[in-house]
C-alpha cells in the first residue's frame, strides 16, 4: 500500500511488477541464499545433479527456505561464468566447477 | 488525413491513414474474428486470433489485423486453409489455459473453426479458470475503480487476482462482464471466482 | 593524475601524451583479471596477496598493480599478466605471488609451471598468441581488456580511447557517420543481425524529440557472457560507441540496461560514467563540441524476455517488461513514445574501431554478408572453454577443434547448440558451415548472442529440446496465447516422449503447435522457440524414433528409459556408492560386489559419478527387462 501511495501508481501495478521479475522475492530468504545456475553450459556439465544434491542435503526445493532459516535455494538461468560450470553462488560468493562431492565443503563455510 | 487504398480478400478498400487493418475491415463489412479487441481501447494484440496474411510487393507474412497499420497497395487475405488452421490451433491452445468449459465469443469461434475442445485438455494446471488472460477486465476495472483486479506473475504463472485490501472498491459496475470473451465474468460475477493475491503468493511456495 | 575538463581535440591529445609518459616510468606492471569469472576462481585473494607483498617489501613505487578485464580463457583462471613482456600466467594461486614478483623484478625466466601449454606440442607459451586457443582469434574488441583497468579512465585514454569520438564530433557530420557505419556492413550483434546503419538512419529520420539510445546488456542467453566481459572490462569503449551513435542519430539521452545478475558490470559502468564526466567526455557540451549527452544506468530484475527491445523500453519505464506488437518499431516510438535506437553492447563497441580504421577496413574482415568479428562463448563439453573473438566466416569445425581443442574427455561430438534458446542444434554433418548470420539462419539456427554450447554423445537430443522449451516456459511473459500455451503443450509432449509414452501423433501436435507459434506469436521469444525443437527433430530423427517407437533413449540419458546396474566383475566393493546413495538403494556384503535395489533407485546418477572403477553401468530399460533386472 505504501509503495502504491508514495509512487502514485495503482496498487495492482505494484504487485504486477513485483511478481513479474524473478529478482523480487515475496517470501523471506534464508540467512544464506544459494543460487545454482542451470543455464545451458552448466546443464550439459551436470548442474542438474548439483541442484538435486542440494535439494536432498537441505531438504528443500527451489524457492524454499530451510526450516532453521539457514539456507534458501534458487535456480537461476545464467550468471555469466559459463566456462567454469556448474556454478553455485552463495551470498554473492561464486564457486565454480561444482559437483555433488564438493557440496559439503562449500556449505560448511556458511553457518 | 491521407486516404489509403488497399485490398482485402481481393476487394478494393479505402481507409484513413493511421487505421489498422481490423478497423478498415470493420468499416468495409469484412469480418475478422477477435477475442481481446475492444473498439474503445488501444489494441492489446495478445490473443492473436485476428491473424491475417498480408502481401507487400513480393513479400508475404502473417500479422495481427488489430495492430497492423494500413498501407498503400497492401493485399490482405482474411481466410485460407492456412489461416483457418492457425486459428483452430490458437483456439485449441487457448483452451489449455481456460479449460474446455468455455462460453460466449470463444465458444462461438471454437464452433466456427472446428476446434477440438479436448485436444489438449489434459495439459496445463489442474484448476482452470475459463480465462485467456486477455486483460480486458483489468483495464476496464482500472477505468472504473482504480483496479480491484489485476495481473500478477509471469508466463505460465500469470493470473488475474483480486486485491482484498482494495476489493471494497469492486462496485459491481459490470464493466468487466461486458468485455469478457470467454463468458467467465457474467452479471452474476466471476465463475470461477478470482483468487486473491494472497492465494497466488502462497500458491507459489 | 588530476582530472580536468577537456574542451577541445588538442587537449585530449595532450592529455594522452601526458598519461603515456607517466606510465613509462613504471618499472613493472602486474595485471590481474578481476572479471566475474576469475573472481569466482579466487583472483581477489591474489590481489590481496600482491598488495601485501608489495607493501611489505616497499615496492609500491616500482611495481604497479592493475585490475583488468576478461581475456576469455576463463576455465584457466585466475589469470595474471606481467609487463614488460606481456607474459600471462594462468591458474595462479596466492602461494605463487612471491615468486612472480621476484622474477618479474629480476626480468628473469618466466615461471614455466604457470604458463599455458599447447596440448599438441607440449610446449609452453609466454605470449597468448602462441597457443591454439588464442592463435586463431582476432581480438579487435577484447584485446584491450589486457591493458585497461576499467576503473581508470586514464588507461583507456592512453591506448587511444575517445579519439574516435573526438574525430566524429569535430570532423564529421552526423549524416557522414551514418554513411560510414552503413558502408562498414556492421550488423546488430544482439541476435537478429539487422544492419546497424539502417537502424540509426531510421531513428534519425523518425519525427520526435528528444531521441534516445539504449545499450542492451540484458544478455539473458544461458551460456553467453561476452557482453558481461566487455561491460566489466572496457565500459568506456561501449560508452564511446554509444555517444558516436547518439551524435549521428541526434539523440541527447541514453540508457544502459544491465541485467541484475551482473553486479560488477553495473559498478564498473557507473565508475566509468563518473570519471568521463570529470573529464568533460560525457554530459553537457562534450569536449567543448556543442554536443550534449546524458546517460542513466538501469538494472534489470531477472526477466529474460525483458531483453527484447520493446519489452526493455517497458521495463525502463517502470512497468512489467513485456513486449508490444512490433509493427511500429521503437525507432519510431520508444521511450516516452520518442524515437529510440537500441543496440547490443558488442554492436556499440564495434563503432569506435570502424571510425578509426575506416569502413573499408572493417568490411575486409569477415564475410561478404557479415563483416567484422564476433565474440562467441565456446562452452559446454569442449576442452578449451571461454570467449573467442574470431572473424565472421570461421567454420564450426575450426571453432570446436582448432580453438576448442576438441570434445572433453575424448567423447564423441554430437551437436553444437548455437544462438541460445532461439537457436538450433547443428549436427556433425554441418561442421564445415561458415559461422555468419545468413549461413546459420539457412541451417535453421541463428547467430543469436553468439553462444556455442558443445554437446557430446551423452546428450539426449529430445531432452535437450525439452530443456530449452522449459527455459522459455519459465521466461515467457505470458501475454500471448500461442507462446504461453504452446510452450506448455510442447513441454508436456516432449516430457511424455522422454518418459517412454510418446505416440506417433505427437509429431503432428508438435508440427501444428510450432507452426502457430512461429507465425502468430507476439514476439521473437515465441517465434524462435521452435528452433531447438525443429532442428532436433529434423537432424536427429533416429533418436526421436527410438524414443517414440522403441521406448529407448540411445544416449542413455532419459531416466524413465534407463536402469543403473553394478557390474559384478568390475566392482571393487569400495562402498562409495553404498555410502552415498540417498535412498539406501545399494547394498551388499563387505568385500563383495554391491547391488542396486531397482525399486528404491531414483536414478540420480550419484553412484555412476562416484564409482572409481567404472563398475556402475547404465542400461536401457528394454534391455534391463530382458535380463530380468526389472519387471
Amino acid at each position: 500500500m505504501e509503495v502504491s501511495k508514495q509512487l502514485e501508481i495503482p496498487y495492482g501495478q505494484v504487485y504486477q511488477v513485483a511478481t513479474f521479475y524473478k529478482a523480487f522475492s515475496t517470501s523471506p530468504r534464508g540467512r544464506h541464499h544459494i543460487r545454482v545456475c542451470n543455464g545451458t553450459s552448466c546443464n550439459v556439465r551436470g548442474s542438474q545433479a548439483v541442484i538435486e544434491g542440494l535439494e536432498r542435503r537441505l531438504g528443500i526445493g527451489a524457492l524454499e527456505t530451510t526450516v532453521d532459516g539457514r539456507f534458501s535455494l534458487e535456480t537461476v538461468n545464467c550468471v555469466g561464468c559459463c566456462a567454469m560450470g556448474p556454478m553455485v553462488a552463495i551470498d554473492g560468493e561464486y564457486f565454480g566447477k561444482m559437483d555433488v562431492k564438493g557440496l559439503d565443503t562449500v556449505l560448511e563455510k556458511f553457518k | 488525413m491521407k486516404t489509403i487504398e488497399f485490398e482485402i480478400d481481393e476487394k478494393k478498400v479505402r481507409a484513413r491513414e493511421g487505421m489498422t487493418i481490423l478497423e478498415a475491415a470493420k468499416q468495409s463489412g469484412v469480418n475478422i474474428p477477435t477475442l481481446c479487441y475492444h473498439e474503445n481501447l488501444d489494441h492489446l494484440g495478445c490473443c492473436r486470433i485476428c491473424s491475417v496474411y498480408i502481401e507487400k510487393g513480393k513479400r508475404g507474412s502473417i500479422v495481427t489485423a488489430c495492430s497492423y497499420p494500413v498501407e498503400e497497395g497492401l493485399k490482405v487475405t482474411t481466410r485460407s486453409q492456412k489461416i483457418d488452421r492457425l486459428r483452430k490451433t490458437i483456439i485449441e491452445l487457448a483452451i489449455v489455459g481456460s479449460g474446455p468449459n468455455i462460453k460466449a465469443d470463444l465458444y462461438r469461434l471454437s464452433k466456427e473453426y472446428n476446434a477440438d475442445l479436448n485436444r489438449f485438455s489434459s495439459i496445463g494446471e489442474e484448476t482452470k479458470y475459463n480465462c485467456i488472460l486477455c486483460g480486458l477486465c483489468t483495464i476496464k476495472c482500472i477505468e472504473a475503480t482504480g483496479g480491484a483486479i489485476g495481473f500478477v506473475g509471469r508466463g505460465v504463472d500469470k493470473k488475474i487476482v483480486s486485491f482484498p485490501e482494495t476489493s471494497q472498491t469492486c462496485i459491481t459496475c459490470n464493466y468487466c462482464n461486458n468485455v469478457c470473451p470467454t463468458g467467465r465474468i457474467s452479471l452474476k460475477g466471476a465463475d470461477p471466482p478470482f483468487p486473491t493475491v494472497n492465494d497466488f503468493l502462497s500458491g507459489r511456495s | 593524475m588530476m582530472s580536468r575538463e577537456i574542451t577541445g581535440p588538442n587537449m585530449l591529445e595532450e592529455l594522452r601524451k601526458e598519461i603515456q609518459e607517466e606510465s613509462v616510468s613504471q618499472k613493472v606492471t602486474i595485471s590481474v583479471c578481476s572479471s566475474t569469472g576469475c573472481v569466482a576462481l579466487g583472483s581477489q585473494s591474489l590481489l590481496k596477496m600482491l598488495k601485501e607483498q608489495l607493501s611489505n617489501q616497499g615496492l609500491e613505487e616500482i611495481v604497479e598493480i592493475k585490475e583488468t578485464g576478461c581475456l576469455g580463457f576463463c576455465e584457466k583462471g585466475p589469470r595474471l599478466t606481467v609487463y614488460p613482456g606481456g607474459i600471462s600466467y594462468f591458474q595462479v594461486s596466492p602461494e605463487d605471488i612471491d615468486e612472480i614478483v621476484t622474477r618479474s623484478l629480476e626480468h628473469g625466466q618466466p615461471l614455466e609451471r604457470l604458463l599455458l601449454r599447447d596440448p599438441e606440442t607440449g610446449k609452453t607459451a609466454e605470449r597468448l598468441e602462441d597457443i591454439p586457443f588464442y592463435k586463431y582469434q582476432r581480438r579487435l574488441l577484447l584485446s584491450d581488456n589486457e591493458r585497461v583497468d576499467p576503473k581508470k579512465i586514464e588507461d583507456y585514454i592512453s591506448i587511444g580511447g575517445y579519439s574516435a569520438l573526438s574525430r566524429v564530433l569535430f570532423h564529421m557530420k552526423p549524416e557522414q557517420v551514418i554513411q560510414e557505419v552503413k558502408k562498414s556492413g556492421l550488423r546488430g550483434r544482439g541476435g537478429s543481425g539487422f544492419p546497424t546503419g539502417r537502424k540509426w538512419e531510421a531513428t534519425r529520420d523518425a519525427p520526435g524529440d528528444p531521441k534516445y539510445v539504449i545499450v542492451n546488456c540484458d544478455e539473458g542467453d544461458p551460456g553467453s557472457f561476452m557482453d558481461r566481459s566487455l561491460m566489466e572490462g572496457n565500459p568506456h569503449k561501449v560508452l564511446e560507441g554509444m555517444m558516436i551513435g547518439a551524435y549521428a542519430i541526434g539523440a541527447s539521452k541514453g540508457y544502459i540496461y544491465i541485467r541484475e545478475e551482473y553486479p560488477i558490470a553495473f559498478a564498473n559502468v557507473k565508475t566509468a560514467i563518473a570519471q568521463a564526466k570529470e573529464y568533460g567526455l560525457i554530459g553537457s557540451n562534450v569536449m567543448g563540441s556543442g554536443f550534449s549527452f546524458d546517460v542513466k544506468v538501469h538494472s534489470g530484475a531477472g526477466a529474460f524476455v525483458s531483453g527484447e527491445s520493446s519489452a526493455l523500453v517497458e521495463a525502463i519505464e517502470g512497468r512489467v517488461g513485456e513486449p508490444r506488437p512490433k509493427y511500429i518499431h521503437i525507432s519510431e516510438r520508444g521511450i516516452d513514445g520518442k524515437p529510440t535506437c537500441l543496440n547490443n553492447v558488442k554492436t556499440w563497441a564495434n563503432v569506435p574501431i570502424i571510425i578509426l580504421n575506416s569502413a573499408e577496413w572493417y568490411k575486409s574482415v569477415g564475410t561478404e554478408s557479415s563483416s567484422g568479428t564476433n565474440i562467441f562463448s565456446l562452452v559446454g563439453n569442449v576442452n578449451n572453454t571461454g570467449l573467442v573473438e574470431v572473424p565472421m566466416g570461421i567454420t564450426l569445425r575450426d571453432m570446436v577443434y582448432k580453438i576448442g581443442g576438441g570434445v572433453r574427455g575424448g567423447k564423441r561430438f554430437k551437436a553444437v547448440q548455437i544462438g541460445g534458446p532461439s537457436g538450433g542444434f547443428i549436427p556433425e554433418q554441418f561442421l564445415d558451415l561458415k559461422v555468419d548470420f545468413d549461413s546459420l539462419s539457412e541451417a535453421g539456427s541463428m547467430m543469436g548472442s553468439g553462444g556455442m554450447v558443445v554437446m557430446n554423445e551423452d546428450a539426449c537430443m529430445v531432452d535437450a529440446a525439452k530443456y530449452f522449451v522449459d527455459f522459455l516456459l519459465e521466461e515467457s511473459c505470458g501475454k500471448c496465447i500461442p507462446c504461453r500455451e504452446g510452450l506448455k503443450v510442447l513441454s508436456a509432449t516432449l516430457g511424455r516422449i522422454c518418459e517412454g509414452m510418446g505416440k506417433h501423433s505427437d509429431l503432428e501436435i508438435i508440427r501444428d503447435v510450432t507452426e502457430a507459434m512461429e507465425t502468430t506469436s507476439l514476439c521473437s521469444l515465441g517465434k524462435t522457440a521452435i528452433n531447438p525443437v525443429l532442428t532436433s527433430m529434423n537432424y536427429f530423427k533416429d533418436e526421436w524414433e527410438a524414443h517414440i517407437e522403441e521406448k529407448v533413449c540411445p544416449a542413455k540419458h532419459c531416466r524413465a528409459l534407463i536402469e543403473y546396474s553394478i557390474d559384478e566383475k568390475s566392482c571393487k566393493a569400495c562402498l562409495q556408492c553404498t555410502m552415498n546413495c540417498s535412498t539406501a538403494a545399494i547394498s551388499g556384503e563387505k568385500r563383495k560386489p554391491q547391488r542396486i535395489d531397482q525399486s528404491k533407485c531414483i536414478k540420480c546418477g550419484t553412484c555412476y559419478d562416484l564409482c572409481p572403477s567404472n563398475a556402475v553401468v547404465k542400461i536401457s530399460r528394454g534391455a534391463a527387462k530382458q535380463i530380468g533386472l526389472v519387471d
